[in-house]
């Protein structure tokens, strides 16, 4: 269809040498898969030299190291708070590294190492506190100041895993209750869907085979010029989960692109605006940074479980999710997005500016990072204790058409508070209380079974759920006692409040 | 119009919304209700020509009336648009344009307050 013949490959020389003359031709990823449409692929190598992405999004696993300098007298500062948020001492005299999610010790989840990153940016005063037990080199013990980032010797982000491929999507089909999570407010019965990632314009998902994004790397971090290290700590390049582990100097950062946030109920986070400038050397690089949100795919996963291994309700795509709404079950569910697409876009076009500019220059990977990386869960040495292994298996249980009386008679003799009410398959229908019992003593007119005062909406565990999970629900609901039942819903025991005491006095302890 | 309507039980059980429609034959459209024991608190959409009807009604029946033309409100500043309030609100209030900017249509608001603590950046409040 073209007859002009075409190079096969441009080297980063030939990449580079256009943008110091600034002729570089530069777009965004979003507005490559149309420019491969119209010109093919070899058109598109022949035409476009640098390909950007961007991203903004929640990106927890983020911090500073900082460099204080040396007080008069000098102290060896053993802990460290800025604004009460504490930071990481244990890196020589007068170094910290602040993580974004450190809470204050005074204000909890309003403020916390997020909130000192994005201060320090703006321009603020923060408040140094230091604290050492004294030595011979640095007899000094206490320190309290005042400091701005123009007063640090080194502000230097370095976040240990930045910018994932893509994210899982997040909904909460099992729980009854509004979840509080990192990717925001579940609502009950998939009443909504969360998400995050930029599709399309997404570092790493333009270069999925990690050809031309590796350590060296330069790249846009927070509106200042950084650069990547290397693989991010989870990454998990071979299930299409690879992040970055990525620096920057904090000078240069601008609140446009950096932003401290909290999440009700989780904790603080730190949105970060991360972009890399893809050099088109080569077909396969055309072909990689041409995907578009339809291409890339993810999973909506059940929040509502409370276990590593949460169920697939189904897989979708970026188009999907970014439509406003999906199809789960034959229902239609609103989307929201974790992550800013117009912020995503604004990163994209910030960095083909410095490129355009001259500002920034490309460089391939020092180092590869290795594309068969996968993740694994942790390894587990200590048991982790079920209900089963503390439930009580016989307890006093009663039919849903018994007489109230010959309830308050079950219990008394079980010397219990909490009586399942099962139907005549022996399935859970309700739980009646001592407290039940005597609510219908003092209003004898609310009925005379079981079944006219039981609680319907019973909260269950199951005999494998782990203690943890269950206790939870028990604090949750602000109840003492859990019916343990089976696949099929009949009753096998009962968790109390009582029970967990167990693990305490008994063989769990150290 | 929105019309938030307030009134104490104290003094009875008076059927005040119920009393309202049946008496003045307008359907009033209930957004959100609140009532514990000692108060209500109900918010209500009318349509625009019959609200001083219902106004002068609810207030003979000793409720206070206030004509709502807030909505949420959103500080431009801390709003990153990322849309995490978007599957929140239960009335559409917030959603794209063509730049995915967030954009917001006040009047469909209810106050109900949810996409407040929703929004990581704390760009979203209510003023009462």
């Amino acid at each position: 269809m073209n007859d002009k013949k075409y190079f096969m490959q441009k080297s980063i020389d030939l990449i580079n040498t256009r943008i110091r003359d600034g002729n570089a031709r530069v777009v965004t990823a979003e507005e490559m898969p149309a420019i491969v449409d119209e010109l093919g692929e070899e058109g598109a190598l022949h035409e476009v030299d640098v390909v950007t992405t961007g991203t903004f999004g929640a990106m927890c696993s983020s911090g500073a190291f900082f460099n204080f300098g040396h007080s008069d007298p000098p102290i060896r500062m053993e802990r460290v708070w800025l604004n009460d948020v504490e930071a990481y001492a244990g890196v020589a005299a007068v170094d910290a590294y602040l993580g974004a999610t450190q809470l204050s010790e005074t204000k909890g989840d309003r403020y916390g190492g997020a909130h000192v990153l994005e201060d320090l940016v703006a321009g603020k005063t923060i408040e140094l506190r230091a604290f050492s037990k004294g030595t011979d080199c640095y007899p000094r013990t206490t320190l309290k100041t005042e400091i701005t980032l123009d007063d640090l010797n080194q502000a230097v982000m370095c976040n240990p895993r930045n910018a994932f491929q893509r994210y899982g999507a997040a909904t909460n089909a099992s729980s009854d209750r509004v979840m509080n999570t990192y990717m925001g407010s579940l609502l009950p019965n998939c009443g909504n869907v969360s998400f995050s990632g930029a599709g399309v314009l997404s570092p790493l998902a333009n270069d999925p085979q990690l050809r031309v994004i590796g350590s060296g790397v330069p790249i846009f971090l927070c509106g200042a010029p950084g650069m990547v290290i290397g693989e991010g700590t989870q990454s998990s390049p071979a299930s299409g989960f690879a992040n970055l582990m990525v620096t920057g100097n904090m000078p240069g950062m601008t609140t446009d692109f950096l932003r401290a946030a909290t999440f009700t109920g989780y904790g603080v986070s730190l949105y970060v605006g991360l972009g890399i400038p893809i050099p088109v050397v080569d077909l396969d690089v055309v072909r990689s940074t041409a995907v578009r949100d339809e291409d890339i795919t993810t999973s909506i996963i059940d929040y509502g479980v409370p276990s590593r291994d949460r169920p697939v309700l189904r897989d979708v795509s970026y188009a999907e999710l970014r439509s406003g709404s999906v199809e789960i079950g034959g229902e239609e569910v609103k989307t929201s997005s974790m992550s800013s697409f117009r912020k995503a876009r604004e990163v994209a076009a910030a960095l083909a500016g410095w490129v355009r500019e001259g500002k920034m220059e490309l460089f391939l990977p020092t180092r590869h990072l290795d594309t068969a990386t996968r993740v694994h869960p942790l390894r587990e040495t200590e048991h982790v204790p079920r209900v089963r292994e503390i439930m009580q298996r016989s307890i006093p249980c009663i039919g849903e058409d018994e007489e109230i009386r010959t309830a308050a008679r079950t219990l008394l003799k079980g010397e219990t508070n909490h009586l399942p009410v099962l139907d005549a398959d022996g399935r859970v229908v309700g739980i009646v209380t001592t407290y039940d019992i005597s609510k219908a003593v003092v209003s004898p007119g609310s009925g005379k079974r079981v079944a006219d005062i039981m609680t319907r909406r019973v909260i269950r565990t199951t005999p494998e759920e782990a203690v943890d999970i269950a206790a939870r629900k028990l604090e949750l609901n602000n109840i003492s006692a859990l019916p343990v039942v089976d696949d099929n819903g009949h009753i096998i025991g009962l968790l109390s409040a009582i029970d967990l005491g167990k693990l305490f006095g008994g063989r769990w302890s150290r | 119009m929105k019309l938030l309507v307030t009134f104490s039980r104290k003094g009875g059980r008076e059927p005040v919304i119920a009393r309202t429609v049946k008496e003045t034959g307008v359907l009033i459209n209930v957004e959100r209700a609140h009532i514990d024991s000692v108060a209500g608190e109900v918010l209500v959409d009318v349509p625009d020509s019959d609200s001083d009807l219902v106004c002068s009604k609810m207030r003979e029946f000793g409720a206070t009336v206030r004509i709502l033309v807030d909505s949420v409100r959103r500080d431009e500043d801390e709003c990153v648009d990322c849309g995490a309030c978007i599957s929140i609100c239960p009335k559409d209030v917030f959603s794209f344009d063509d730049e995915w900017r967030l954009t917001l249509t006040e009047e469909r608001c209810v106050l109900c307050g949810k996409c407040v603590p929703a929004c990581p950046h704390h760009a979203l409040s209510l003023m009462q």
